[in-house]
């Protein structure tokens, strides 16, 4: 297990995470190299079956990414979003699926910082937790 | 303030005394047209049916001890597009609660539809309704026992038989109605409840159909209360043991192994409305050679794929809203508890919004709202 590399798939809002993700990189931030971006235009734009998906088809994690509540830059879409990633973590849990390989994460343009320091955490979260069970099974 | 009376039941027969109501309301026009749970010419089964002329009331019936069919996928077709007449629907406490949501989803247009909605004793799998009539119970007559048992208490199976188990465990059995013909408690040989909504009591009034008087028997709640509660601990029961049976991922997919994604759960489902499913889009018609990237990676696959993802998807899509009516399990080709598993996902889902489906049309459903101050679900505190 020393040598797990967790794959994190993160879909990154526009307005506020892609770009602090963009400042993480001007600014030089070091933070581990596990993450795959996906760039959409808003949280509110992501799709329970994109999340669903990339677990699946063998992400570790998968990170969404948004602007701070009250901050969306379509007023309302982070707010629909935490309700939906609530909803897919309260079925996942239920159905055994550890819901911790799901983060939702609130990051500003302005805090490159932070966005490389969840990357390191979660990366570190994830090699501790060990490779996702659904990516192996052969009726998952 | 909605109008509390009965109706005076005549030599004993009550089914034609409570169609004879219906029937008033075609021939005064009140309304245009009723749809009714009418029996087979077999005897053995029911089949919904839109009536216009009175006489073709006999044969309709007002318990129908199975669900062929969710009704509020019927009464979303009827009133969905150009319905310009008034049109009673005699539905299930369960088929009035998907109503409701489905109206939520603009699906069910509920200006001209009276909803009338009749205690509900349960039912049967239609295959095993009909098992019973042909081992003599003669049509009708299990109806009559029904009746005369939920004066006193929940009505019991015939021996060697059970309701259907999402009817076992259905703490709604009582409607929410524009017409609301009550059972439970009353003395229905003698007289059954009636308790006309806002929309309709003026109207009855003054066409003369509200002629008897009387008050619910003092009974009724303390009827009611015990059905409720007996069933509340079987749902409890249910969820208790599904929950216990999941310890992790692999268990719950040993658990539902025998799903063939047939789709059935989804088909039959009142909440799964949408006209474009994403299940049968491009999106689910993968390439020969992502096939062949799967088994590559895991050794081998299960066809057809995508069976876990579809029954994830489909529960974001539809567990907030779900109603219970079971209709899913009836219509699994593999007998699949889902009704459990759905019902049961479901409540703690509802719980976390403090929904319920189906109580009340003016609220809206979790996934179209939000509040600004909620759900504390960031992750990763750095």
């Amino acid at each position: 297990m020393a040598d797990f590399e967790p794959r994190i798939v993160a879909f990154l809002c526009h307005w506020c995470t892609y770009t602090g993700a963009d400042l993480a990189g001007t600014t030089r931030q070091q933070y581990p190299p596990n993450i795959r971006v996906i760039h959409l235009m808003c949280s509110g734009a992501v799709d329970s079956i994109y999340v669903l998906k990339a677990l699946i088809d063998g992400a570790d994690g998968v990170l969404l990414g948004g602007c701070h509540p009250g901050d969306c830059h379509y007023q309302t879409g982070n707010y629909k979003a935490r309700r939906r990633v609530a909803i897919l973590k309260g079925i996942l849990n239920q159905m055994g699926f550890t819901e911790d390989r799901i983060w939702l994460k609130w990051i500003s343009a302005s805090e490159g910082k932070l966005f490389a320091d969840t990357v390191t955490k979660m990366t570190n979260d994830l090699k501790k937790m060990g490779p996702n069970p659904m990516k192996q099974l052969w009726n998952a | 303030m909605a109008k509390q009376t009965v109706l005076k039941v005549s030599g004993g027969r009550t089914e034609e005394t409570i169609k004879g109501f219906l029937k008033s309301l075609l021939e005064k026009g009140v309304v245009e047209a009723i749809l009714i749970p009418k029996r087979l010419p077999s005897g053995d089964g029911f089949a919904q049916t839109l009536i216009h002329d009175p006489e073709k009331m006999d044969g309709a019936c007002i318990l129908s001890l199975t669900m062929p069919v969710q009704s509020a996928k019927v009464a979303s077709n009827l009133s969905i597009k150009n319905l310009n007449k008034k049109v009673a629907a005699v539905l299930k406490a369960c088929e009035i609660r998907a109503i409701v949501e489905l109206a939520k989803f603009l699906q069910v247009k509920l200006e001209n539809l009276i909803v009338v909605g009749v205690d509900c004793p349960g039912t049967f799998e239609v295959t095993d309704y009909a098992k019973m009539v042909q081992e003599g119970k003669e049509s009708g007559k299990l109806e009559a026992e029904m009746l005369k048992e939920m004066e006193k208490r929940g009505p019991m199976a015939p021996q060697g038989y059970a309701f259907r188990p999402a009817c076992q465990m259905c703490e709604y059995p009582v409607p929410k109605a524009d017409i609301h013909i009550k059972l439970f408690g009353y003395k229905t040989e003698e007289e059954v409840g009636l308790e006309i909504g806002d929309k309709l009591e003026k109207e009855l009034e003054e066409k003369g159909l509200l002629s008897a008087s009387g008050n619910e028997p003092s009974s009724r709640k303390e009827v009611v209360d015990r059905v409720v509660a007996e069933k509340v601990k079987k749902r409890d029961a249910a969820f208790q043991e599904f929950s216990g049976g999941v310890k992790d991922l692999q268990s719950f997919l040993d658990r539902f192994s025998t799903c063939i994604r047939c789709h059935n759960c989804m088909v039959a489902c009142p909440i799964c409305y949408c006209k474009e499913c994403v299940f049968r889009t491009a999106i689910f018609e993968h390439e020969g050679d992502q096939f062949l990237r799967w088994a590559d990676r895991k050794g081998g696959i299960r066809m057809p794929t995508d069976t876990l993802i579809f029954h994830l998807i489909r529960m974001t899509h539809m567990v907030t809203s779900c109603i219970g009516c079971g209709l899913c399990d009836s219509a699994c080709p593999s007998r699949l508890p889902v009704a459990t598993l759905f019902r049961s996902v479901g409540d703690k889902i509802q719980k976390m919004f403090n929904y319920v489906p189906g109580r009340d049309v003016n609220e809206v459903p979790p996934v179209a709202t939000f509040k600004e101050d909620e759900l504390k679900i960031e992750s990763g505190a750095i």
